[in-house]
């Protein structure tokens, strides 16, 4: 292959590639990425080209398996160019009428076309759908229509342009300058300005040093990164390698979760594509930068996204954060100057020097520039992948693109920011989503998560759940996050299953504050956040949980209770109700021990003499006939015979592990 | 170079990146520690020797034992948020282990005298890491080391089996503030004793701890030599393959 020595030899492939003919043809770009691929992705396109190879439209027809569309909730989903039809939920019995009616004749297929939920009318195009038209699409703009594993696609869209300008026209001093003139801050959760991050890193003394990619993305129900690395790792690579030229770095890492293999088999090829034009290697474009990009595997832990455990990580050591005194900027990845950034801020980078500092400076609020994507999850219509502007609010995040709540529910809160965000509530819901706002309201940007929950959660459980999370992935090396989250785990358990003391919200926010203060890295620093905000803003569900012990949204259940609203059948209610007002109940009634023996599945209740055995019980033994009315039904009647949740509450009860409620203010609204 | 910086007032000059714990060491200030030891590198697991420095009038809480000392510097030892700080983490500790004496000593030192957590285990081990990082920066075997993360960290040797590696020197048994892992007596071990870490067994020194005896040493020299003349080796051919 011909190695690219200028912006000239860049220019010329760029031509030879479209004169190809590829995009005169019709085209069905397919997401064959993690989402739509568990959907039947890889199935729908091995049965397309069956079908197309029987017809002999090959030549006509081309199949694309592209990135992610962010359209996960619908998927598998594609687009037939150049009518641009889009097609949601495909299935791979949808085939045959896609090449036979679509693709042969034109025409699309009603069936296969979204239905827009406010309108009720089936909609043709992507464009005209709102989840899609609500968003500023610019860092995820080639997802979903190039081929992530063909170089040439991502070079006939443009790529490597910035590259090229970057080196043969721009000074380092001056690419720093126009990263940090757009106001670019890092996308993995700090949101710290990344140009001075470089400029730092360059200005530190050392030889070697290093830039690094942080794809260990850990948050739950968070996935952008594993898009952009699985559906457009070249504008990561790209813009890695004109880092690497600002900053003075040789070497490059990526350091991917290993729960990520279509991330890391994209991103291989990805790099060994563009080490054959030569963009990798030894003196990039002439210029005189030998620069090369490792993979790393990371294993899995939360932990390893903070940078410090991340390098060492890296360096083959336990992944536990260090001390931050000296800035890894200055001594990172073995003591080097190292410049850690997240995988989608190293996507901004392209397009802030193709497009200027200006344009890019024109999106977002003062303090927040440009586009960011966020994981839209939960109780929300369309979940997804959405990239929108700074500054935007959540109400337009969660109604206007999200679609509203699930089932017409009344929206209570969103996390945002991952599991040591925080929670906003719905009063809130009018702010604008930037990185100072966020942090005000108690929350924080984090990578991009945000959860989007209804009335029917309880807000304790929900810190409960996040505190549960972050105690299981925290490294344990220092006390304040290993103890500290222990202890607040079980004060908040304690909480939900209605034996919280008053003084435990005071308790919550001394210990929350010293975890924050004398944690060694930031996931201790943050990992209070979910409590923090719940506390601020849902005090009032905490205390009804303390003093009532209840749960306003009927969520939290204590294991000792059961309540006699959840017994579907009455039957085993009636028979722990005769015997409970019975006197013979504490006095040690025999029919009940034999009952008890019955319902634990030791003996066997028989109705004849000849059938007696050890391991029978004969029911004209029994004085009483509420045990026996009992089996009556429950084991002649019932076609379950006794295998039934009832039953077992029923045994809990009878044992005396558990003990019976007859009201519940929440269930009972529920109901 | 020597900075100056500010410890409870007082004026001191150390080398520059001494850490602070060192300095208000020189300056007799005393700072409770359960991580650090003079022998090893700083580790800040304990947070014990919290103390807020003023940078940039801007306060904030970090670990004397692995702060490096620099020009300007203000550092205060005792005031309430540093109490306060001390005195969660002791209570957090006495939570995880209230029956060591060595914790409970020093709990009484520092005037906490019950633990406001009701969750009680009953822990030996502090995690503080000195006798992992003792076998691994003194002894350079690396027996143990920790297992597992968050609650369920714990110091053990690789697979929880006795360890091949553990030269039965006992070093981590004398750095251990909470006395966990014991020397314990065994006659059948090689070197007539071994290493008890509750059911587990190290191997004891194979030469009854007669160093001269030992070919352990002698080994490792011949390694290094080994690894040295390669290096040369491959260096000269480089030079002359890039002369040629």
């Amino acid at each position: 292959m011909k190695k690219i020595k200028s912006s000239s030899d860049l220019e010329t492939l760029r031509q030879t590639i479209l004169n190809k003919g590829d995009h005169k043809r019709q085209v069905v770009r397919i997401c064959c990425t993690t989402g739509c691929r568990a959907g039947g992705a890889l199935k729908i396109v091995e049965d397309i080209n069956k079908e197309l190879t029987e017809r002999n439209l090959e030549d006509k027809i081309k199949i694309k398996k592209t990135g992610c569309r962010g359209f996960c909730e619908n998927g598998p989903v594609m687009v037939i160019e150049p009518d641009d039809i889009f097609y949601n939920k495909v299935k791979p019995k949808d085939v045959p009428g896609i090449v036979s009616e679509t693709l042969v004749n034109g025409t699309p297929l009603k069936r296969l076309l979204y239905i827009d939920p406010e309108t009720r009318k089936r909609v043709k195009s992507e464009k005209d759908i709102p989840f899609f038209g609500k968003q500023v699409r610019n860092v995820f703009a080639k997802l979903g229509k190039i081929d992530p594993t063909q170089i040439d696609d991502y070079i006939a869209e443009g790529g490597y342009t910035a590259l090229c300008k970057a080196l043969t026209t721009m000074t380092p001093v001056e690419v720093i300058e126009t990263i940090e003139a757009s106001g670019l801050r890092g996308r993995g959760g700090g949101g710290f300005p990344t140009g001075k991050k470089w400029r730092s890193c360059r200005e530190a003394p050392g030889i070697v040093k290093y830039v690094i990619a942080n794809g260990d993305e850990g948050d739950p129900g968070a996935f952008m990164d594993r898009s952009m690395m699985e559906g457009d790792p070249h504008s990561i690579i790209e813009g890695m390698i004109i880092g690497a030229y600002a900053i003075g770095a040789d070497r490059g890492f990526i350091y991917v979760r290993d729960e990520y293999p279509i991330a890391v088999e994209h991103l291989t090829t990805a790099i060994e594509q563009v080490h054959s034009y030569g963009l990798l290697g030894e003196d990039i474009l002439g210029m005189g930068l030998d620069f090369t990009i490792e993979i790393n595997r990371g294993a899995g832990a939360f932990v390893c996204g903070e940078s410090t455990a991340l390098m060492n990580s890296l360096e083959g050591k336990v992944g536990e954060p260090r001390a931050k005194y000296i800035h890894t900027v200055e001594s990172g990845l073995w003591d080097s100057p190292s410049n850690l950034n997240n995988v989608e801020t190293w996507a901004n980078v392209p397009l802030i020097i193709n497009r200027g500092a200006e344009w890019y400076a024109d999106t977002g609020t003062d303090t927040s520039k440009g586009t960011k994507i966020f994981s839209l999850v939960g109780k929300v219509s369309n979940t997804g992948l959405v990239e929108v502007p700074m500054g935007i609010t959540l109400r337009e995040i969660i109604f206007d693109v999200g679609g509203g709540i699930r089932n017409n529910r009344q929206f209570k809160a969103v996390q945002t920011g991952g599991p040591s965000g925080g929670c906003i509530p719905a009063n809130k819901i009018d702010m604008p989503v930037d990185y100072d706002t966020l942090k005000e309201l108690g929350a924080m940007m984090g990578s991009g998560g945000m959860i989007v929950m209804d009335e029917n959660t309880c807000m304790v459980d929900v810190a409960k759940y996040f505190i549960n999370f972050l105690m299981y992935e925290s490294c344990g090396k220092c006390v304040p996050c290993r103890e500290g989250l222990k202890q607040m785990y079980e004060i908040l358990s304690n909480i939900c299953e209605g034996h919280g003391e008053e003084g435990d919200i005071e308790l919550l926010e001394g210990l929350a504050s010293f975890i924050i203060d004398a944690s060694l890295c930031a996931l201790g620093g943050s990992a209070p956040n979910p409590v923090l905000s719940t506390i601020r803003y849902f005090r009032d569900e905490y205390e009804a949980h303390i003093s009532r012990k209840e749960c306003p949204a009927g969520v939290c259940r204590n294991p000792r209770i059961i309540r006699a609203l959840e017994f579907g059948c009455e039957a085993p209610l009636k028979f722990y109700e005769h015997c409970i007002l019975c006197p013979q109940f504490s006095e040690g009634c025999l029919d009940l021990a034999m009952s008890t023996e019955i319902l634990e599945g030791k003996k066997k209740l028989v109705y004849s003499s000849k059938l007696d055995s050890e391991d029978s019980i004969n029911a004209n033994v029994f004085k009483c006939t509420t045990a026996l009315s009992y089996f009556e039904k429950s084991r002649q009647l019932c076609g379950r015979e006794g295998r039934c949740r009832e039953e077992g509450f029923l045994i809990d009860l009878l044992a005396g592990s558990k003990q019976l409620i007859y009201s519940n203010t929440a269930l009972l609204k529920k109901r | 170079m020597l900075v100056t910086l500010t410890i409870n007032g007082q004026i001191i000059h150390v080398e520059r990146e001494t850490p602070i714990f060192e300095a208000a060491k020189k300056l007799g200030i005393p700072i409770p520690t359960l991580c650090h030891h003079e022998a090893l590198k700083p580790y800040g697991s304990c947070r014990l020797c919290t103390v807020e420095v003023v940078k940039n009038k801007w306060p904030k809480l970090v670990t004397s034992c692995n702060y490096p000392a620099e020009d300007g510097l203000e550092v205060k030892t005792d005031t309430d948020r540093v109490k306060r700080t001390r005195k969660m983490v002791m209570e957090l500790l006495l939570a995880r282990c209230p029956h060591v004496p060595a914790i409970q000593q020093l709990a009484q030192k520092m005037g906490v005298k019950t633990s406001q957590f009701k969750k009680k285990g009953d822990e030996q081990c502090i995690l503080c890491g000195l006798c992992v990082r003792v076998c691994d920066e003194i002894v350079g075997v690396r027996a143990i080391g920790f297992v597992g993360r968050g609650t369920e960290r714990e110091m053990n040797t690789p697979f929880g089996i006795e360890s091949d590696t553990c030269i039965g020197c006992g070093a981590c048994t004398y750095i251990c503030p909470t006395s966990y892992i014991e020397m314990v007596e065994r006659p059948d071990a090689p070197g007539g004793r071994s290493l008890n870490k509750g059911e587990l067994t190290l191997d004891s020194c194979p030469n009854s701890y007669v160093c001269e005896n030992c070919d352990r040493e002698q080994q490792f020299l011949l390694e290094t030599m080994q690894v040295i003349e390669k290096f040369r080796r491959e260096n000269e051919k480089r030079r002359s393959e890039q002369k040629v």
